[in-house]
């Protein structure tokens, strides 16, 4: 499985990727180079404050890079002159605390970036979200307003809503982190259903069970560099580095 | 002959000889002189249409100029950098830092001095010597004051928007322009209403400043009718329930907005 997707063009390609904070001495990131993988599903995990976060921001320039570059596509997105909007259409962002947009139902939610960036029509953007909604079995909360829905729920929307735009690739920043723990199986089995689809995933999580059952490939990230990557079986099972090994230890 | 005048008759009557008038009798001669002889009715009520009109379009117009400053005076805009070597982006980075510049001057000084000497300085400064229209310039004089405190209002809603909105809107691939007409404004103006209403309450009442340059608005109207009936309280005090009337129905709407918005809240 992993060889396969391995062969698999590449979709996104990191190169030398820095971030520094304004006025903070640490380095979130300091040279990170790495390739996504169409087809593939990338999960990355480390402690806090390892710069996991950061790298996943920076692949769709919500954090703009100090350093390095990003190539998506084929297209170096850090490049000013690119216009990172419509590549960002083709990724889609899930992040921890679901971002739903409160004022709009849920169906608006998911049609509003289609009609207005895709310029689809209202019908043929709410047939496909019905259609997504059916998928995650919420199509009966189509009218409701994001207050009204669990968190779990929140973030299966928050899922199917970044599907409506039918991204190339889809990043998650630790979807499961602010849910209840009755919760975080529903969202991991969307998830995983999604990753079976065939859909390119990047996954900054905590979820070691999900990295082990559905992850093509590991990153474990520390001090703002990836200390070391390999299959789950690889990292999991047999880490070589000392890092890995007392991070393993501690949240295993 | 009115019913009105029917009923005036025996209290002139009284008055040319010189008897006392009973309490009722008292306001009805006030009613009457100062709201119902010759027509001034007519007087409050075209006081009142100037008021409504100058009050909508310096509401509708001062809450546009209000957005846009609020706008140009975010983080977002003041802390921007442009990071490329194309000359015309620079130039429009630079243009833009100028005009978030001047929208932090343009409140201060609007807030920091009366709107009296707003009025005065548009009325015989800027348009002293050109004939036009004084609703116009009422409108324009109330429009540019209000801005000024609608965009430290709405800079306050903006900001009290979670800012995982914006990423979620630029993570779709909306620009920023969008992400902010789309999504953070419409949560900002809900959360701003409040004040909002307050703001157009007082900006309401303060139309009535412009009957210093001679707009016959109501408190002018009213002010008119005095120096003509010399009675110092009934004219004012019409105007002034006029003016009440239209603060509270004002509010009772923006009380019905500020339900119907919080729909999705519960």
């Amino acid at each position: 499985m992993t060889t396969e997707n391995k062969t698999g063009e590449v979709i996104i390609s990191v190169r030398g990727l820095t971030k520094h904070f304004k006025g903070g001495d640490v380095q979130a990131l300091c040279g990170v180079d790495t390739d996504v993988h169409r087809g593939e599903v990338l999960v990355v995990i480390g402690p806090s404050g390892s710069g996991k976060s950061t790298f996943l921001r920076c692949l769709n320039l919500l954090e703009m890079p100090t350093d390095g570059t990003i190539t998506f596509e084929g297209v170096d997105i850090t490049d000013p002159k690119v216009n990172i909007n419509i590549h960002r259409q083709k990724m889609g962002m899930v992040f921890q605390h679901f971002n739903l947009f409160p004022h709009m139902t849920v169906l608006k939610n998911m049609t509003i970036a289609p009609v207005t960036l895709l310029k689809k029509s209202k019908e043929e953007a709410e047939k496909k979200a019905m259609g997504l909604l059916e998928r995650v079995n919420l199509a009966d909360r189509a009218n409701a307003y994001p207050n009204q829905l669990s968190g779990g729920q929140k973030q299966r929307i928050a899922i199917v809503r970044a599907l409506c735009m039918e991204p190339q690739v889809m990043l998650f920043d630790e979807p499961t982190s602010a849910l209840d723990p009755e919760m975080v199986g529903e969202v991991l089995d969307v998830m995983k259903e999604l990753a079976r689809s065939g859909m390119t995933m990047v996954c900054v999580t905590h979820e070691m069970g999900f990295a082990r059952e559905v992850g093509d490939r590991v990153l474990f990230f520390d001090e703002g560099k990836i200390v070391e990557e390999g299959t789950p079986r690889e990292i999991f099972s047999d880490p070589k580095e000392q890092r890995t090994k007392d991070f393993l230890n501690k949240v295993l | 002959m009115t019913i009105f005048e029917q009923w005036w008759q025996p209290i002139e009557q009284m008055i040319s000889n010189k008897q006392p008038l009973t309490f009722f009798q008292t306001i009805y001669k006030e009613l009457y002189m100062n709201a119902i002889s010759d027509g001034r009715w007519k007087l409050y009520l075209d006081g009142l249409w100037v008021t409504l009109k100058v009050s909508f379009w310096a509401i509708v117009f001062g809450t546009l100029l209000g957005m846009i400053l609020a706008v140009l005076r975010l983080p977002d805009v003041t802390e921007y950098r442009y990071r490329g070597s194309n000359p015309l982006k620079k130039a429009a980075t630079a243009l833009l830092r100028f005009f978030s510049w001047f929208a932090k001057f343009y409140i201060d000084v609007i807030r920091g001095t009366p709107l009296l000497l707003q009025v005065l300085i548009i009325n015989f400064g800027i348009f002293g010597t050109i004939r036009i229209d004084k609703v116009i310039i009422g409108v324009i004089a109330c429009a540019l004051n209000s801005a000024a405190y609608v965009a430290e209002i709405i800079r306050g809603g903006i900001m009290s928007v979670d800012h995982g909105q914006m990423e979620a809107g630029r993570s779709m691939g909306f620009s920023y322009i969008q992400t902010m007409r789309h999504i953070i404004l419409p949560q900002a103006m809900k959360s701003a209403l409040p004040s909002l209403c307050n703001e157009f309450i007082a900006l309401i009442k303060e139309t009535s400043i412009l009957s210093y340059i001679a707009l016959t608005e109501l408190t002018k109207a009213g002010d008119y009718i005095r120096s003509r009936t010399y009675s110092a309280f009934t004219p004012y005090i019409i105007s002034g329930l006029l003016y009440l009337g239209m603060t509270l129905i004002l509010t009772r709407l923006i009380g019905k907005m500020e339900r119907r918005l919080r729909a999705s809240d519960h």
